[in-house]
């Protein structure tokens, strides 16, 4: 039986604990917001936070998120980081297809919450590993510069 | 509610609305966080058609007959809609259409679907059409209520006010008593100095919260009362056919309920499924398979003699696409002569959400959730599978996460794999509905690729330097050739997607030939992806034309302006293009042992005109950066300025990432790629500075989903040209320059 704590909710599970942390999200605690890409970490459909860092869950297998905090975009509102990264993300309509985008959301908030202004070189290095195939790799940059300046004077 | 007038439309629709509550499995520990699919329409208190609904609530509601797949078109249906209904933006929303052609038909192709940049050229005028009717019934009741003219009515956000009287009513407040006045035989629209949404820049995306917050549903996303998933197995070759199936070891892994073989048609793999109670166990389960392939009918050219075989057939004539003036003639005693061949690979659309479909088998009916793009086709091919009618075959149409065309294939290819599934397993006695998914192997190496291409082209220019003949061969597989789409697409064995963008290029050139060949022994499945035809025919001709202008030693805008003197509004966007970007006026250099280049590229696409201008920087090792990337776009009337600026970023994305690293590649018939470390997509330090320049105008709104596309590559290279002097004529355009 493994314990795990998914946006602050207590869950447990007794099936396979080699399944991967997306495929359980997604097919066992019905939480379809993290999305399925690639399943090798090459495009960061499926970050979420483990414990605030963001990893790719379609290759973390979900017994290494026992007794840690795992959140994923419908948790992160409740950080004021996530919230304002979602918050630029609607003010500038980064999303086309919005496939990418839950991916695109979780790791700029890890980016925000441990650099609070990152240059265009930061925001690409940060975020690389999420592949959008729609390109809205302008806008995306465009709303982590705004989601940073809206931390700064909140 | 008795005293609404339900006519047959509205029953029709309360008739879908039934079938939309059947509801959606909801994980016991998240009930309240799990998304729904579609969910109990509010009741409607007033409809006058079929593409609008007013609640007592208060909600607007558009109904929407194409597809989302990012390109903006719910916005852009809602803004039609809700600008001539006088709508508060925040009251709108918008539902997707049933699959129904007889009321939500795309008005160019008479059949219900989404494709060729059409969704706002076709539906313009009838979309608002749709919401001054509603508009004219609302005033109409809200004269006859308040026994005023109903010329004193101003409506406003939403809310209808007589000013003298002082009376005031919101749409919801009005529905009930709308819906009893006559529908209006003829409605007014609006003078366009009037509109409040159409054109304006702060129209946000309808889609842009659901999409942030986790809540949109793909088909990926939904999930149905005992529900299960099929993960597939198919051959590595085209027309290979399982000879043996040991299911035993699928069998045994936990979770894994049954395993099906199913049957293609030669449009679609013959193959083996594992249907489970999640995605990892039927992964799992497909891994455990062991098939022994048949490949005697299999295809097993690779893509080295594909090329070749193209080379040689370009040596001889094809059929005729474009002939102006003698080619041959003016090609005996050239001033200067250009001759250039080009290689132009197969390409993988590689959406971001991999191919899948949900089915759910009745008896004598068949329901499907997809990222649907071409109902009628589709209901009409899973229908001829099942042996029942189209009208038994209901579509709930849901976000799809990308498509650049794949979700619109003429044979329902993945559709009809995922039925015959359903279908296998009905058979073995599972009635559950299925949801197959493909993982991103078998969407990167099931095919339908943009086809490869061959083009041999010579250029002559006379002792001025100007362009006196061209001669172009092009050879490569036809998208439309064998199906249904063929009696539009085909004319005199001429498939018209094969040469758009050269056989009718406005350059005016006395003596132009475009030839075809189309080969028949090359099995690879092909279709349309994001601009068609113009993704290798703007490369070539623009290049071209780049070159042409260097040879004459003329500049390259310049040289184009000539050529297009009876070309107005492609001269606009190129004007406008090189304006902006400051053409003419010297690259700011580069660092120590770079150089830097600009290059220009002007192309019309599905009505729409579309110039670039690329900065690029390279360096000494070969490497590369495109900086900056000008782009003027003259689509008619603008409806949704920003949605046409994110589709121009998008498209010069999306063709950048075809152009720096796109090849889809066989060995044998075999697929080389497999996921994204090998079919590279643009990343985002790769991504330029984009600016994006409208040229306003008042003609009928065309397409923006695709023009965009296909002038970052010749831009791109043009650039390249003018930074080292090396002509890239063979994409993708990769290590070429020595990195």
């Amino acid at each position: 039986m493994i314990q795990l704590d998914i946006n602050g909710k207590s869950v447990s599970y007794d099936g396979d604990p080699g399944m991967p942390l997306l495929w359980f999200l997604r097919d066992v605690a019905g939480l379809t917001g993290t999305k399925y890409g690639c399943g090798m970490a090459l495009c960061g459909a499926c970050t979420v936070h483990l414990d605030g860092a963001p990893i790719r869950s379609c290759v973390t297998p979900v017994a290494a998120a026992a007794g840690k905090k795992v959140t994923t975009i419908e948790g992160v509102h409740a950080d004021k980081v996530g919230h304002a990264v979602q918050a630029a993300w609607q003010k500038l309509d980064v999303v086309q297809c919005g496939y990418c985008q839950s991916g695109q959301i979780m790791s700029a908030a890890a980016l925000l919450r441990s650099n609070r202004k990152p240059s265009d070189t930061d925001i690409d290095a940060a975020m690389s590993g999420n592949v959008c195939r729609c390109a809205t790799y302008v806008r995306i940059r465009a709303a982590i510069h705004q989601a940073a300046a809206t931390l700064a004077t909140a | 509610m008795d005293h609404i007038i339900v006519n047959e439309s509205r029953r029709r629709f309360l008739q879908g609305a039934g079938g939309l509550a059947l509801g959606i499995y909801l994980g016991d520990a998240f009930a309240d966080s799990a998304p729904a699919v579609g969910g109990e329409a509010a009741a409607a208190a007033f409809e006058p058609n079929a593409f609008l609904r007013i609640g007592a609530d208060n909600s607007v509601t558009v109904i929407a007959k194409h597809l989302e797949m990012g390109q903006g078109t719910y916005t852009g249906l809602a803004t039609l809609v809700a600008d001539e209904l006088d709508a508060d933006w925040s009251q709108v929303k918008v539902e997707a259409a049933p699959a129904d052609v007889t009321r939500y038909k795309n008005l160019f192709m008479g059949i219900q679907g989404t494709g060729g940049s059409t969704a706002m050229a076709n539906s313009h005028e009838q979309m608002r059409m749709a919401g001054a009717a509603a508009r004219a019934m609302l005033v109409a009741a809200a004269a006859q209520e308040w026994k005023v003219p109903a010329d004193g009515i101003v409506v406003s956000k939403g809310v209808l006010h007589h000013a003298s009287s002082g009376r005031k009513a919101s749409f919801g407040q009005l529905a009930g008593s709308a819906a009893r006045q006559p529908v209006p035989q003829d409605v007014k629209l609006k003078d366009p100095q009037h509109f409040t949404l159409i054109g304006k820049p702060a129209v946000p995306r309808k889609d842009s919260v659901a999409k942030t917050d986790g809540s949109a549903v793909f088909t990926q996303d939904v999930r149905l009362p005992g529900m299960l998933v099929a993960v597939v197995l198919h051959p590595q070759r085209f027309g290979a056919l399982p000879k043996s199936v040991d299911a035993s070891k699928a069998k045994a892994v936990a979770d894994v309920v049954e395993v099906v073989q199913f049957a293609g048609n030669g449009h679609y793999f013959s193959g083996v499924a594992v249907l489970a109670k999640n995605t990892w166990a039927a992964r799992n389960g497909r891994d455990a398979l062991a098939v022994e392939w048949d490949e005697s009918k299999a295809f097993k050219l690779g893509s080295a003699e594909i090329m070749a075989q193209y080379r040689e057939a370009a040596k001889q004539p094809g059929l005729i696409a474009r002939k102006d003036g003698d080619v041959e003639a003016a090609l005996a005693k050239p001033a200067r002569l250009i001759e250039a061949e080009y290689e132009l690979p197969y390409l993988a659309h590689a959406a971001m959400e991999p191919l899948n479909c949900v089915v759910e088998l009745g008896d004598g009916s068949c329901r499907l959730w997809n990222g649907e793009q071409i109902h009628t086709a589709d209901q009409g091919a899973v229908a001829a599978l099942l042996g029942i009618t189209p009208d038994k075959v209901s579509i709930t149409q849901v976000y799809a996460g990308g498509s650049f065309g794949r979700r619109a294939n003429p044979h329902a290819d993945y559709v009809l794999e995922a039925v015959s599934i359903a279908k296998a397993a009905r058979d073995k006695g599972i009635k559950a509905p299925v949801k197959m998914v493909w993982l991103r192997e078998e969407d990167t190496r099931a095919g339908y690729y943009r086809p490869a291409f061959f083009h041999r082209a010579r250029l002559a220019l006379d002792d001025h330097g100007a362009l006196v003949a061209w001669h172009h061969r092009i050879v490569g597989q036809s998208i439309a050739k064998g199906t249904p789409f063929e009696q539009f697409m085909m004319k005199d064995g001429i498939d018209d997607a094969s040469v758009e963008g050269l056989n009718d290029m406005k350059y005016a050139v006395p003596n132009l030939q475009v030839e075809l060949s189309t080969p028949d022994n090359v099995a690879v499945p092909v279709q349309w992806w994001r601009s068609v035809g113009n993704t290798h025919t703007a490369f070539v001709k623009e290049t071209l034309v780049d070159e042409a202008a260097v040879t004459a030693g003329k500049d390259p805008l310049a040289y184009r302006r000539a050529l297009l003197a009876g070309a107005p509004r492609e001269l606009g966007v190129l004007e406008l293009a090189a304006a902006k970007a400051g053409w003419g006026k010297p690259l700011k250099p580069g660092q120590a042992g770079e150089k830097r280049g600009r290059g220009i590229a002007v192309h019309s696409s599905f009505h729409s005109y579309v110039a670039q201008v690329a900065e690029v920087t390279v360096k000494a090792d070969g490497s590369f950066k495109v900086d900056r990337v000008v782009c003027a776009v003259d689509c008619g009337l603008p409806i949704n300025p920003d949605v046409i600026v994110a589709q121009m970023q998008g498209g010069i994305g999306y063709g950048l990432s075809a152009a720096l690293h796109g090849a889809i590649t066989l060995e044998g018939g075999v697929v080389q790629q497999s996921n994204f470390h090998d079919y590279v997509p643009l990343r985002i330090e790769e991504m330029p500075a984009v600016e994006v320049h409208i040229v306003p105008s008042a003609e009928k709104p065309t397409g923006v989903g695709e023009p965009g596309t296909p002038l970052i590559a010749p831009a791109l290279v043009n650039a390249i040209a003018a930074a080292t002097g090396k002509r890239i004529r063979t994409l993708p355009i990769g290590g070429q320059l020595g990195a």
